[in-house]
């Protein structure tokens, strides 16, 4: 065969998305190609879509997982609404993925599994790669699994070890296709079967023959090339959600001078946190697999009571087991972060699938007035911060705080500009050693946060009794008195109200008052910036705020609503943050909800902005928004 | 407590001065103290404190942790640092708290409601895992605080306000639970033999990992007499088979009656003068715990006498040892975790620079 030059197009981003059995690999070939993308500079976000169990019967529909990634030379800000590109490794892959390809887009399958079995097991009566219905799409039909066999001829694995490898083949090809340099994969194939150098031969060997098939084969006329992107200077990396709420966890407990606890059981999509801090003793970490949800905010708590800095975290259902220990926190008044990696429910509801319906939960879960501060991060990247500010708050307040975080993010990768430690803020922490007189009085408030002392065992004269029941203000002693839980209860509620002094106020992005405003929190921060950023070029008079803060709010939140003439809230859920809003604001807000267990897309949004019909944008007001 | 964390600057000032000379005076709180008159809990509590001071430890460093129950009020009135908590979960807090801080010595009270029907799970778990620490489980047999209803330890066909027509549930014994679950100091003893509980709460303090003390003892309101025939000074001696480590299983007023094994069968005996050779002796440091566990299964219906003293003592890491060790040996393996190093952990392995 004849290697003939083949055109190279320059193009600005594309989306691609993996699709095969959960035992293809496709986890893994997504996040190959990820990784190879960031390290080349362009902007990335990614989707993964696995099914919550861990090997369905293979060949089912249940079992498909797939993994979608967009790759830009510009800020992006979603994983993309419709795949350019779908590469499928078996009939259900395709069945369950084909809908969301763009017309015309590039198919490509691996034609050896489009086999009887696979085709029942699809739903399929006829092979969908012959009868000619995906004519829509420039569709590739590619024998991987004999090709895969073919090029390990040389090695003595097994057939079925062989087939193993065919992910790494169509990754290869990808990469050519893509032209992307192999050089991060080899390595990482290298590393992790050092110690079987067999597997280690076959993956490369698979990898290599998906490169060359595509460089030799007639079939593709065209490469394409997504150059680097143009985003702020910096130092990246590629991070997940869950890996930057583990930093961030880390980092805060570095700028408060003290140890990380962490304490948690498994629960996806939560145990990620708990296996990253667990990989970091060195650094003080302990954490503790509990017996139970119970007894891992049990142990967070007791740590806290010590003076560690002390976290738990878990998801929905989970969370739910929680809830009475926590309305304990908020009663102790001792520092504890409860991170909630939202998912789709109620009861075990979508384990693997995005949700985020546990906002009134974290607002109002809990028997009685029982506040507590909730945040939200809106990237994946931004679970770093998040985490960091929840310590912050937690510390200085002397209060259990939420971060609700989701499947999204947790296991969404996107660049993130490294920060350094040093230019952190520190954490100040206080544990009372020495008093001027008479007896330590453990509910003495600070009068500017409302926090009372942080006095741990272990200090002479600081001896103090904590506890559920009711607490006399001041002294902490058990107190029945109505006046003083009146009291109390009040003074539990200004203290988290206070926080509202120290936190940012929302950022609008797009213009200061309007005819319309787009309202979000947590992961739909991409495709709602997104959708409004389109609006906004086609001259509409629609801006975006979005709430990292949901309690207490921002204080400029219900200034800000009042600017706009209407308010539009998107949301993963029924309308729970439009409930607050029209709750606490008095605001008519328009709610856009999906339950799908899937992020929105872009046009989700730009669609539901355009039907509201917004105004065009004042002439003055659009200069100003080109500009 | 290992250096770095944030907590030392109190603990240790604590740790290094001298234990002044402590006295019970000083574990007595200012709180007024709200069992009901002739209440078990009093004496329990009244051999608690004459013991901790015994033990050499600052006042500082004792945490009292417990659930929710009559016995949960504890900690309100020992003048120590205290935590009461919510129902069943004492060990959950216990646990976090010893992890973060080894250097303090932690108690946890509980009862049979709290620490066996609510908590029962967690009292497994701190048990296997070996946390060093002294659990005291009330016994009464009864639910006390909300007014007399069955409880995991009542008899089978008991009427309560809850089971006016009998409770259909069959006991758990919480000795033999202890030993399935591992527990390294396993004992038992009596509200009203204060001695005896203040021997038992000092060897209990004094073991290294979790020490698990069952207390029987009379709700004088609910469940009076639960224990009559042992907690009674007259009938206790028949009653009551007193364990002691390398000594025979003998018990009676006069010393007559002894315990032989008849296989793994035992059998109480009758006899006079000296015991015969054949009387079984207490081992409390058998690795094995079939021993502990078959002493934990002597009926009393079946005539045999009940056992009180330590049922097992054995040795065995404890957790927040291992943990300690694991941070160590990372450090020596993969540095000391400073703060270049945990910039490098947030840098990772793949970076990519965006010039300015
Ligand atoms: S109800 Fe029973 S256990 Fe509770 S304080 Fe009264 S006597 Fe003691």
């Amino acid at each position: 065969m004849s290697a003939k030059e083949r055109r190279i197009e320059d193009i600005d981003h594309i989306v691609i998305r993996f699709a095969g059995d959960s035992g293809d690999g496709m986890q893994l070939t997504g996040t190959q190609f990820t990784d190879t993308s960031a390290i080349l500079g362009n902007d990335i976000s990614t989707l993964p879509d696995f099914p919550a169990e861990i090997r369905a019967p293979a060949g089912s529909l249940a079992g498909v997982s797939g993994y979608q990634v967009n790759f830009s030379n510009f800020d992006i800000r979603t994983p993309g609404d419709a795949p350019n590109v779908l590469v499928v490794m078996n009939p259900a892959a395709l069945k369950t993925n084909v809908g969301d390809l763009e017309p015309g887009g590039i198919l490509i399958s691996n034609s050896d599994a489009f086999v009887a079995d696979n085709l029942r097991q699809a739903g399929y009566t006829q092979n969908p790669l012959e009868d000619g219905t995906l004519r829509n799409f420039r569709l590739y039909k590619v024998p991987i699994t004999k090709l895969v066999d073919n090029a390990l001829k040389e090695n003595p694995l097994s057939f079925r070890q062989k087939e193993r490898c065919k992910n790494f083949f169509a990754l290869g090809l990808v990469y050519w296709m893509f032209n992307r340099p192999m050089e991060s994969t080899l390595k990482w194939i290298q590393d992790k079967f050092k110690k079987n150098p067999d597997v280690l031969d076959a993956n490369t060997r698979a990898l290599n023959a998906g490169f060359y098939y595509g460089e030799t084969t007639e079939a593709f006329e065209t490469r394409y090339q997504v150059r680097k992107a143009m985003i702020a200077p910096g130092t990246y990396r590629k991070i997940t959600g869950n890996e930057a709420l583990a930093l961030g966890l880390m980092c805060a407990a570095e700028r408060a001078g003290k140890h990380l606890f962490m304490a948690g059981y498994p629960i996806t999509p939560a145990s990620d946190i708990l296996h990253e801090l667990s990989k970091h003793r060195r650094f003080g970490v302990k954490t503790f697999q509990a017996e139970d949800e119970i007894s891992a905010i049990g142990a967070a708590i007791g740590a806290a009571f010590g003076g560690a800095m002390a976290v738990t975290a878990s998801s929905g259902p989970g969370i739910a087991l929680k809830t009475e220990a926590m309305g304990l926190a908020i009663m102790l008044e001792l520092p504890l972060v409860i991170c909630n990696i939202q998912r789709g429910g109620p009861s075990t509801g979508l384990p693997t699938k995005t949700e985020q319906a546990d906002l009134l939960q974290a607002m109002f879960g809990r028997n009685s007035e029982s506040p507590l501060a909730v945040i939200a991060p809106a990237t994946p990247g931004e679970c770093f911060t998040m985490a960091f500010e929840a310590f912050r708050i937690a510390v200085k307040y002397m209060t259990p705080v939420m971060v609700l975080s989701d499947g999204y993010l947790a296991n969404g990768a996107e660049p993130w500009a490294i920060p350094k430690i040093e230019s952190l803020p520190v954490i100040p922490v206080h544990h009372p050693t020495s008093k001027t007189d008479g007896a330590f009085l453990p509910y003495q408030r600070d009068p500017g946060t409302l926090a009372r002392p942080w006095a741990v065992p272990g200090t002479a004269g600081f001896e103090h009794r904590i506890g559920g029941i009711e607490k006399a203000d001041v002294t902490g002693n058990v107190s029945y008195d109505p006046d003083n839980h009146e009291h109390m209860v009040r003074t539990r509620k200004a203290k988290i109200d206070g926080i509202a002094n120290d936190i940012p106020h929302a950022d609008i992005f797009g213009s200061p008052e309007g005819d319309l405003l787009v309202v979000g929190w947590g992961s739909t921060y991409g495709a709602i910036v997104s959708a409004v950023e389109k609006a906004r070029a086609e001259g509409l008079d629609v801006s975006a705020l979005h709430l990292r803060y949901l309690n207490p709010f921002p204080k400029n939140l219900g200034d800000a609503l009042k600017r706009f003439r209407r308010v539009l809230v998107p949301e993963m859920n029924l309308g729970q943050l439009r409930m607050l809003l029209r709750a606490e604001f008095l605001v008519d807000a328009i709610g856009l909800n999906k339950v799908k267990g899937q992020p929105f897309k872009i046009a989700e949004i730009g669609r539901k902005i355009h039907d509201l019909n917004p105004k065009q944008m004042p002439s003055a007001r659009r200069a100003a928004a080109v500009a | 407590m290992e250096p770095g964390n944030g907590g030392s600057a109190a603990t240790t000032t604590a740790a290094t001065a001298a234990p002044a000379a402590l006295t019970k005076k000083d574990f007595v709180s200012n709180q007024d103290i709200r069992w009901c008159p002739g209440c078990g809990d009093y004496a329990i509590l009244s051999s608690a404190q004459n013991v901790f001071p015994k033990l050499g430890i600052p006042r500082e460093n004792f945490v009292v942790i417990s659930g929710i129950g009559c016995s949960s009020r504890f900690p309100y009135y020992v003048n120590t640092y205290g935590f009461h908590s919510i129902h069943g979960r004492a060990p959950t807090f216990a646990t976090g708290l010893k992890l973060a801080r080894p250097d303090l010595s932690i108690w946890i009270v509980t009862g049979d409601g709290d620490g066996l029907s609510i908590g029962g799970n967690h009292l497994v778990h701190i048990m296997r895992r070996n946390v060093d620490c002294t659990i005291l489980l009330f016994n009464n047999r009864i639910y006390g605080l909300t007014k007399g209803q069955t409880s995991p330890t009542s008899e089978f066909n008991k009427k309560t306000k809850s089971t006016p027509l009998g409770s259909i549930d069959y006991p758990i014994n919480p000795i033999s639970l202890a030993l399935a679950s591992e527990a390294t100091f396993i004992a038992r003893t009596l509200d009203t033999d204060p001695k005896h509980m203040a021997r038992i709460f000092q060897q209990a303090a004094e073991h290294k990992g979790t020490s698990f003390v069952e207390i029987y003892q009379n709700c004088i309101i609910f469940n009076d007499g639960a224990f009559e025939p042992i907690s009674d000074k007259t009938t206790r001696a028949d009653n009551a088979l007193f364990l002691d480590h390398g000594r025979p299983l003998v018990y009676g007023k006069d010393s007559h009656q002894a315990i032989r094994l008849n296989g793994w069968q035992p059998e109480v005996l009758t006899f006079d003068g000296t015991p015969p050779a054949n009387v079984a002796v207490h081992d409390e440091t058998a690795v094995d715990p079939s021993w502990a566990y078959l002493l934990s299964r002597m009926d009393p219906q079946a005539g045999f006498p009940v056992p009180l003293g330590v049922f097992r003592r054995v040795t065995r890491d404890t957790y927040e040892n291992l943990m300690t060790r694991q941070i160590e040996e990372s450090r020596k393996k993969s540095g000391p975790g400073s703060a270049s190093e945990l910039q490098a952990l947030l840098t990772g392995e793949d970076t990519w620079t965006v010039p300015a």
